[in-house]
Formats: C-alpha cells, sequence, structure tokens
C-alpha cells in the first residue's frame, strides 16, 4: 500500500433521510444515519487535532477524537464505550443536539470544508450498540449515600448516571408515567424515536438508577420531606421548563387554541397520532398556525402536517435569520411544505359562535434597532393589520419553570421569573445538600446544555457527599 | 400498578373504586384530585379525591361511567389494578371556621363534597348539606352525607325520592329561611355550579365550585385546563381546582369542556362494539 495521503473529501458523507413526500405522512424517523461504510469514510476525514477544538465545544467534554478514531477503525463497540465515559444519552445527543453551534463548529476542518459529521458518527455508535444489547458500565463500589432526582429529562438522567457510576445510590422521581421528560413529550418521534430513548434509560437502570414514575415531588412530599423523611443525603432538581406561555391576546382560551406542549405531549407523550388505537385525541384542522421560531415551533409545524393539516404556518415576528431554530430543522420543515410568515405576530384570535378558531388577525412588524438579545428589535407596522385563514393554533413561544418545586421547597431562591439560583459551576442552591440544572435554572434551552448542567451538578453532589462523610 | 382493594357499585353506572396508593394516600387532603390511566394505551383522566385512608394507604375515587375510559374502568374489579394513578393533585380546600356554611353536591359531585364537608363540620362550622340527583336510583351516599353534615336535605329532578326539584330550589328555600350564610360549596354538574352561583350572586354568598376540566398532565405542564376567572387565565390543575364561582367565566368553560365530543362518541362507539364482539352475549344485557 503506498503511503500517499488521500485527499480530504470536502464535504461530510450524505446521510440518508426519508424523502419529504413520504415522511410527510407517517411519524417514522426522517434521518435514517449512516451506514458502517459511511461512518468509517466520514471518520476518515477527521484530523485527530492534538488541540482537539471540538471537545472544548462539547459541553459534556466527550473525548471527539477518541471516539472517531476507534469508529474509522470500525471498533464501534469501542467508540460506544468512549463516548459513554462521558455522555449516557448517545443516541439522543446524536440526533438533538446542535452540533452546529458546538463541536462541529470548532472543527478544524470545519474552517475550509464542512466539518467532521461528529454527530452522526455519534448516532451510528449509539445505534450499533443498542442493536446488539448495551454493554453495562462499570459503577464505584457502593458509598451509601442516597441521592434523589427530581425530574427524568436529560438534566436528571445525566446526574443520575454520572451519581450512580460514582457508587451513590440513586432514585428519580418522575411526575408523568414515562420516564424521560421532554425527551418523551416534547421532541418528536420523527425527529427521536422514543424506543431510542427508553433503551437509553434501561441503560441507566443497569448502573442500578431506580426511577418512580407518577411521583410529583412538591405533592406527594416535598424536597425536605425527601432530604429529612426520606433519607435522601442531596437532591438534585432538574424539573426543566414545564410551564408554557401564551400570547395574553384576546381568543387565546378558543377551542383549537393549544399550546406546543399540549399538542406535543398529546401527540409524543401519549400517541394521539394512533387514536383511536391509542385513547388520547387530538384535533388537528385544515390550516394550522404555529406561534414562534424556534426547534419547538418547528416541531409543532411539522407535526401538524403528519397529523393530516393541509397548511401548517410558522408565524415568526422577526425574520428568517433570527429564527433560533436550528438550520437543518428549518430546513426540514420547508421540504415537508411548512409556509413561513415571518415579521408576523398575532393580535387577535377569531372565533365562531361556538368559540371554535376561525382566524387569526396579525399585525406586519419591520426590523428596527437591535434589542438586549442583539437582535434587532421587531417594531409593528401601523395599519398592518390582516386576516390568516386558520382554524388551529399552537402556541410556541417559550416556556417558563415549572412552579411546583420553586413553590413548596423552603428556603430556595429564585429569580423574578420563578426560575432557580443556582451556581454555573456548582449546580448549588441557595439551599444546603440541593442542587439544580438545566431549564428550571437557565430556562428553556437544550437538551445537551441541560445534559452539562446535570454533569455539573452530579460532581458537586460528589464533593459534598465526601464532605459530609 | 395499584390494586384495586374494594369495588362497590354506588348506583347503576356509578361505582366507588378504593384503590392502594399509599404516597397519594400519604398527602392527599379534600378538594385533591388524581390523575389515572386505566392500561397502557389509555388517556389521563382526573378524578377528584372522595375520600382518602392515611393509616391503610388508600384513596377513594367515585366515577361515572360516560366515556369509554370510565367504561373500561367500570370493568375494573376488586383485585385488578390500575396502570397509572399519581397525586394527589390541585391545591387542597381549605380548612378552617367560617361559620354556617353550605355544601351542594349534584349527581357524582356528592362524592367530592363527603370530604369537604366532614372537614368544614369538624372545624366547628354549621354544615348545611343539599344533595341532588335526577332520580332515587342515581342517589348515594345520603347517610354518608348526613354523619358529615350537620343537617342534610335531598331533591331528585323527578320527584321519585323526597321532593321534586333541583338543588337550586332547596338552596334558595335555606337562604330565605335560615338568613346569612358565610360560605357555599358547590360541586356537580357544570349547568348545576352555574345555576348556584347565579343564585348566591344575588345574595353575596361567596360560592366555591370545583372545576373538573379536561387535563392531561395535571401538573400546569400543558394548560389544556385553562379557564377564565376574574378575567384572567388560570390552570384548573395547579391554580385550582376550586375557584371563586362568581368569578368562573362558565360559558367559556362548558364550550372547552367539549372539544373533543366527536372523538369522545367514536372511541366510546367502538369500544362498545368490541366489547360485544368479545362476549358471549352479543350485546345483550350483561355487563
Amino acid at each position: 500500500m503506498a503511503e500517499k495521503k488521500k485527499a480530504i473529501n470536502q464535504q461530510k458523507n450524505h446521510m440518508p433521510v426519508q424523502d419529504p413526500a413520504l415522511r410527510v405522512k407517517n411519524f417514522q424517523e426522517v434521518a435514517l444515519g449512516y451506514g458502517e461504510s459511511a461512518v468509517m469514510a466520514e471518520a476518515a476525514r477527521c484530523l485527530q487535532c492534538k488541540n482537539s477544538p471540538c471537545r472544548q465545544g462539547c459541553p459534556v467534554d466527550i473525548d471527539i477524537a477518541a471516539f472517531i478514531k476507534l469508529a474509522g477503525e470500525g471498533d464501534f463497540a469501542g467508540a460506544a464505550r468512549k463516548i459513554k465515559e462521558k455522555n449516557a444519552l448517545p443516541g439522543v445527543c446524536g440526533r438533538v443536539c446542535p452540533q452546529e453551534s458546538q463541536c462541529e463548529k470548532s472543527c478544524t476542518l470545519g474552517k475550509k470544508f464542512e466539518p467532521v459529521a461528529i454527530g452522526r458518527i455519534e448516532r451510528f455508535c449509539a445505534d450499533w450498540e443498542m442493536a446488539r444489547g448495551i454493554e453495562s458500565q462499570e459503577a464505584a463500589p457502593p458509598t451509601g449515600k442516597r441521592v434523589a432526582v427530581v425530574g427524568s429529562g436529560p438534566a436528571g438522567l445525566t446526574c443520575a448516571a454520572d451519581l450512580a457510576k460514582l457508587g451513590h445510590k440513586v432514585t428519580i422521581f418522575e411526575a408523568l408515567h414515562i420516564p424521560g421528560g421532554v425527551l418523551m413529550y416534547g421532541i418528536p418521534e420523527f425527529r427521536l424515536p422514543k424506543a431510542v430513548v427508553q433503551a437509553e434509560i434501561e441503560n441507566l437502570k443497569k448502573l442500578g438508577v431506580e426511577i418512580q414514575v407518577n411521583s410529583v415531588v412538591g405533592r406527594f412530599a416535598t424536597i425536605d420531606e425527601l432530604m429529612q423523611k426520606e433519607g435522601f443525603d442531596a437532591v438534585f432538581i432538574g424539573t426543566g421548563a414545564g410551564l408554557p406561555h401564551f400570547m395574553r391576546i384576546p381568543g387565546e382560551n378558543a377551542c383549537g387554541v393549544y399550546s406546543a406542549n399540549e399538542f406535543l405531549t398529546r401527540t409524543n407523550l401519549m400517541k394521539a397520532y394512533l387514536f383511536p388505537h391509542y385513547d388520547t385525541p387530538i384535533r388537528v384542522g385544515r390550516k394550522v398556525a404555529v406561534l414562534g421560531g424556534g426547534n419547538v415551533a418547528m416541531d409543532a409545524a411539522r407535526t401538524a402536517l403528519r397529523l393530516g393539516a393541509e397548511e401548517s404556518w410558522i408565524v415568526y415576528r422577526r425574520s428568517k435569520v433570527e429564527m433560533p431554530a436550528r438550520q437543518e430543522e428549518v430546513g426540514h420543515a420547508e421540504e415537508e411544505g411548512v409556509r413561513f410568515k415571518f415579521l408576523t405576530s398575532p393580535t387577535r384570535i377569531l372565533y365562531n359562535d361556538d368559540y371554535w378558531v376561525t382566524a387569526m388577525e396579525c399585525l406586519q412588524y419591520e426590523l428596527g434597532e437591535p434589542d438586549d438579545s442583539g437582535r434587532r428589535r421587531p417594531v409593528p407596522i401601523k395599519g398592518s393589520e390582516f386576516i390568516l385563514d386558520v382554524d388551529t393554533v399552537v402556541v410556541a413561544i417559550g416556556q417558563g419553570p415549572n412552579p411546583l418545586v420553586p413553590r413548596t421547597t423552603k428556603g430556595l431562591e429564585c429569580t423574578k421569573r420563578g426560575n432557580i439560583v443556582a451556581g454555573a459551576e456548582t449546580g448549588a442552591t441557595s439551599k444546603p445538600g440541593v442542587f439544580a440544572g438545566g431549564d428550571v435554572v437557565t430556562g428553556a434551552a437544550t437538551v445537551i446544555l441541560a445534559m452539562g448542567a446535570g454533569r455539573t451538578a452530579a460532581n458537586s453532589i460528589h464533593n459534598y457527599l465526601a464532605g459530609k462523610q | 400498578m395499584y390494586r384495586i382493594l374494594k369495588k362497590e357499585v354506588l348506583v347503576p353506572s356509578i361505582n366507588l373504586f378504593e384503590i392502594e396508593a399509599p404516597k397519594v394516600a400519604g398527602k392527599a387532603e379534600p378538594g385533591q384530585f388524581v390523575i389515572l390511566r386505566v392500561q397502557e394505551k389509555g388517556e389521563r383522566i382526573p378524578l377528584t379525591i372522595a375520600d382518602f385512608d392515611r393509616a391503610r394507604g388508600t384513596i377513594t375515587c367515585v366515577f361515572q361511567e360516560v366515556g369509554k375510559t370510565t367504561m373500561e374502568l367500570g370493568t375494573l374489579n376488586e383485585g385488578d389494578c390500575i396502570q397509572d394513578f399519581v397525586g394527589p393533585l390541585g391545591t387542597p380546600t381549605k380548612i378552617e371556621y367560617f361559620g354556617r356554611v353550605v355544601c351542594i353536591g349534584g349527581g357524582v359531585g356528592v362524592a367530592p363534597v363527603h370530604p369537604i364537608a366532614r372537614a368544614w363540620k369538624e372545624a366547628g362550622n354549621e354544615v348545611l348539606g343539599i344533595i341532588g340527583a335526577r332520580n332515587k336510583e342515581l342517589l348515594f351516599w345520603e347517610d354518608k352525607l348526613r354523619a358529615a353534615c350537620s343537617e342534610l336535605r335531598l331533591t331528585t329532578d323527578d320527584g321519585s325520592y323526597k321532593r321534586k326539584g333541583f338543588v337550586t330550589d332547596l338552596l334558595k328555600e335555606a337562604l330565605q329561611e335560615k338568613g346569612k350564610f358565610d360560605l357555599c360549596l358547590a360541586i356537580g354538574p357544570l349547568p348545576m355550579m352555574r345555576a348556584v352561583c347565579e343564585l348566591t350572586r344575588e345574595y353575596g354568598l361567596k360560592t366555591i365550585v370545583s372545576l373538573n376540566t379536561l387535563m392531561v398532565d395535571g401538573t400546569g405542564m400543558c394548560g389544556c385546563c385553562r379557564v377564565t376567572v376574574g378575567g384572567e387565565t388560570r390552570f384548573a390543575c395547579v391554580d385550582g381546582p376550586e375557584f371563586d364561582g362568581h368569578q368562573v367565566d362558565f360559558a367559556e368553560m362548558s364550550r372547552r369542556s367539549v372539544i373533543y365530543k366527536p372523538q369522545e362518541l367514536l372511541a366510546r362507539e367502538q369500544y362498545l362494539q368490541n366489547r360485544a364482539n368479545r362476549c358471549a352475549c352479543k350485546g345483550g344485557s350483561c355487563k
């Protein structure tokens, strides 16, 4: 074999996706993932930089170069093991992380060409292992310490995994009947198959993590009771952003107006798309307007089409470049026929005598000076009202922290918006032994940032418990 | 899984279950509710807590078979299990001394009135109970309510038991006869609660109603249960289920309560069809 270096492929290896015309009629996963040859070819694009800039872009500090090297050698089990040293949910992250603004953003190759498709390789390794039975991970000898984790979303699961590996006995309390939090109720099946989430959660159970579903902390027990009566040595709160925001415009309580949380929970968690085979109903009309420009809005607009809507509109008050949604998701939505009304915001929702939505009155905006977020502020154009003909409205303008735990926990400092105050470097709250992380602290953000916060808190909890001995 | 320790058919189509759920029973208070799912493909439905026993770790629920889910629930027997059962949810009833109170229960709403009336009486209140049903066959818990209240009055819509009329007729009489009351509680069908509130508004009698809206998670996450109270949007699951009845927009609530009517009818029809096909009686009289 000649040692001559092959020219680097300038573009990522293509990942097959379901044809838009077909996928818009089903809930199966859109992205189909690499095969073995594609993943090895993609791994071969990695320059194996000594300083690993990609790793610095990863909120959970995965040794990216190392797992890509193993994947490139065809050692997929080894690659999966390497990822799991730092990431308890590789199948999830490979699918929903915004790699373009994290690891792949810092990729050296990305300076000249397309960056290495780190997310796709991660996903392949996780799926490869899942198909063959997930290898159990080693946990340290039991420390005898017990930690309660409130909420089983990305933050809670990560925190639980890390603590279990360190030998602590972890119990997760989940309010809903299935663990996974937003991974189960929020992100649609076509973007993140629920079987992938459950497989990764099963893996956590093998580490000795106990999960109690149907357990609303703040109701069946308070944080204080968990520590004083149930004997937990520390608590991690990862209850997420579970309070839907509404527009506060007239007509918003009319029949046919959903919060994105309700629209997605009915569809994803309760499987309303399989009604009447499943018992939970959902109603999607002919023309749907989704208010907002984030990933949740894209999910809702794409879900509406799959539920049979003839038209699905994204109504967003800024312009396309300001949309917080991932480029990839916007692209997928466009391919599927989601339509966009930019620089538009509703002023009221119109309804008929039976209180059902018949239309939405909107106002046209233009971009003015930059605001606090650095984005140009949308300014309404006077007299530009127009009627958008819709019969379903989904409000996806963001979520606040669920107030149940903050309201029922004495001595827990919160912000004016109701977010729990926790140290960015530690996750420690104002209450000794109580830590918090994820959306309940930061406000609605991403899966991976919540996971990073879970990891940070797990380290602090470990130190805290060591200090207690 | 949550085991049914006791089943009692109170009246045709209204059942009582005592369910083993120590975590819920440990904290349950009058006025709160649970959410349950009968089986793996089931929907989540809220049921108000009719009673609880902390020592035995049980919750008592009384439900009427109206749709697919409650019918399916009604087929379960002692020893069977319910897939999911979570609570206690919602804000408990304020239990304190108010003076003279009136507690009104209509239909299946008689059940959740019971623990509240009992607690108010224990707090020293003079409790007048008024309960009603469509007919004699549908009236239950007369004895329990009699014990829980200082005085109990009964009515049936058709006059088949006690007197003929609505609970509002009895309430009006009591208001005229007894003079001032300090607080009123009304739990029952929406039109009943609405009628009670219209009447008590005339008398300036503060009235609490318990709203049984549609819900999914029951923890404030989805907003399906939103109601307008005093011009503000509130979530029945966390801000309620009890609200000041004089502030509730009942017209909005009744329209929102039938959002899924077509789907509910379809599910019910299919369920009954399947049940008939499965059963040897082929849709005959057996249940």
